[in-house]
């Protein structure tokens, strides 16, 4: 329980450090304080923290669907589907308010996902790499979809925007959506054990008495929405979910009953580490949240790869 | 006892199974055998309800197993499948608790608890409980998904080739836990005639999906039908009081 410990202690500290640490100094004392809390820095983390957790979980839903650990939703092409959704309801309704727009992203985000679900049964499970290479290659085509239409629609912009996640423009009012997360976080909790069944495979979730189907659409179905929201308010961050799920289970293994709270817990760790971050290093200009963490996310990845896995956990 | 009238599965253009008529009866071991690529594992699928026919009905427990629900069938019926690949961290432990699933779904009571640890005892895992599933050799990883299965508690136990790869000690000791397991009715799919030979009371010979033979091992198995249906000679016969299956 040592670490889970530090996790924690982590987060209260970048807490801190997140609602400090800004272009403005907040003990200058020429700024109303209080007001810069209120309106910028506790959203700003509440964003940060909901995001992290939101892709940690949604990653380790999606290994465990499709029972490998080497895929997250931005390598299955949720958050490119979740795009086009945007993209479309941007030129059919402009004006649409940003629920209607989730939710059109939530759904193509669903039908994208599940059309990596149905891809990802046809390929030969004997070589782990080759479905995060189909993802890869899925979530590319749907990412060239989308770029194909911003293109000749003029909104090549949004696209960037929707690509890289970051949190400087987050503030009171715009954010509120993400909270969308807490909600499916505590529903995944009271679904821990079927997720971790799925992850014993069809047969066995079958003949645990799951109905098998259902499951898998309920789990997509929150990755779609997870991932929807994080790439309306603040954009796709990769790779989150790929590391957070794996560096977890290394240590504490897979039974997700009691794993899920430390998974979205180390998801705002990182997250909102990546943001302090990049606040921090040009201070004070800032450097995309999605950035930092690509860069230390790689690194750990790498390193996840090559030390020896662990032997027993409690 | 199971009752398959008429099943017919076909995949793509072949049939996989081809009109099965059998009764197969409780208690005991029975062993599925016949040539590679004859509907053996199909067969177990089909009967355990992971895979539907295309016509045809399997009634266990007085039920059809297919018109069952997934959460019904899991009380007739525990299946070991063939390794898959990717194995989840999970203690041994947690593991067979897995099998109580179907019957607490997620609240576990105090005698699902006791028999976590009857199985855990019964398949000599205490040294390892804590251990992870991945970390285990072959023969342990199997003798911990029986475990798993034996806690599901359900009058029949499926296995779909528990033996693949197994050393002979493994085998050995596989075998004989199953052999103990006096209140199950199991049904096996099995690749070494010889482990057949000693320990199937009833078999089931599969050739291109028909029955090729079916019926207690002593009155249905001789080195004929056992030629006839891996079609290469073979000798059934005793040494030491064991049978063994040689070519012949």
């Amino acid at each position: 329980m040592k670490k889970m410990t530090l996790v924690v202690l982590g987060l209260a500290l970048l807490i801190s450090a997140s609602l400090l640490i800004g272009a403005t100094n907040i003990f200058s004392g020429d700024l109303d304080t209080g007001l810069i809390l209120a309106v910028s820095r506790v959203p700003r983390t509440f964003a940060a923290i909901l995001a992290g957790a939101g892709l940690a979980l949604a990653g380790v839903v999606t290994q465990q669907v499709v029972q490998n650990r080497l895929v997250e939703p931005s390598l299955v092409g949720t958050p490119e589907a979740a795009m086009i959704g945007l993209l479309a309801i941007t030129l059919i309704a402009p004006g649409a308010p940003v629920i209607a727009k989730m939710s059109v992203a939530a759904t193509t985000a669903l039908i994208g996902t599940f059309g990596f679900f149905l891809l990802a049964r046809m390929v030969p499970r004997r070589d782990p790499m080759l479905l995060p290479l189909t993802g890869m290659i899925y979530a590319g085509i749907l990412g060239a979809a989308a770029t194909y239409v911003a293109w000749i629609t003029d909104l090549v912009q949004y696209i960037n925007i929707w690509q890289s996640g970051e949190f400087s423009g987050v503030l009171r009012g715009r954010y509120e959506l993400l909270w969308i997360i807490a909600a499916l976080a505590v529903a995944l909790y009271f679904l821990a054990d079927r997720i971790t069944i799925l992850g014993l495979g069809e047969d066995y979730a079958r003949s645990l008495g799951l109905n098998y189907r259902q499951t898998v659409y309920l789990g997509l179905a929150i990755v779609a929405l997870m991932v929807a929201v994080i790439v309306v308010t603040v954009g796709a961050m990769p790779f989150v979910g790929l590391v957070v799920p794996n560096i977890v289970s290394r240590i504490w293994g897979d039974n997700l009953r009691r794993n899920l709270p430390i998974i979205a817990l180390l998801g705002a760790v990182f997250v909102l580490g990546s943001d302090v971050i990049g606040r921090i290093v040009r201070w004070p200009y800032e450097i995309p949240a999605a950035t930092i963490f690509a860069i230390v996310g790689a690194v750990i990845f790498l390193w996840l790869l090559n030390v020896r896995k662990a032997g027993s956990h409690g | 006892m199971i009752t398959v009238s008429n099943l017919t599965l076909r995949r793509g253009g072949s049939t996989v199974l081809d009109q099965i008529d059998l009764q197969i009866p409780d208690k005991g071991i029975v062993a599925i055998i016949g040539p590679n690529g004859a509907g053996k594992s199909t067969l177990l699928h089909s009967l355990a309800g992971l895979q539907k026919p295309d016509s045809g009905t399997v009634e266990i427990g007085g039920g059809d197993i297919h018109n069952m629900k997934e959460q019904d069938r899991a009380k007739v019926l525990s299946f070991l499948t063939q390794s898959q690949g990717a194995v989840p961290r999970l203690s041994v432990r947690d593991l067979i608790s897995f099998g109580r699933w179907p019957h607490h779904r997620g609240r576990p009571t105090a005698e699902d608890r006791a028999i976590i640890d009857d199985a855990i005892d019964r398949f000599d895992l205490n040294a390892l409980e804590s251990r992870e599933v991945e970390s285990l050799s072959g023969g342990q990883k199997q003798r911990a998904y029986i475990a798993m299965a034996y806690a599901q508690s359900t009058p029949w136990m499926f296995l779909d080739e528990p033996l693949a790869a197994l050393d002979p000690k493994y085998t050995r000791d596989i075998m004989d836990r199953l052999r103990g397991l006096k209140d199950r009715s199991i049904l096996i799919v099995l690749h070494d005639l010889s482990v057949a030979a000693n320990h199937a009371d009833w078999v089931i010979g599969l050739k291109g999906g028909s029955v090729h033979c079916a019926g207690a091992w002593d009155e249905v198995i001789t080195s004929e039908t056992l030629s006839d249906l891996y079609e290469v000679r073979l000798r059934l016969t005793e040494v030491e009081n064991q049978k063994t299956v040689i070519w012949g």
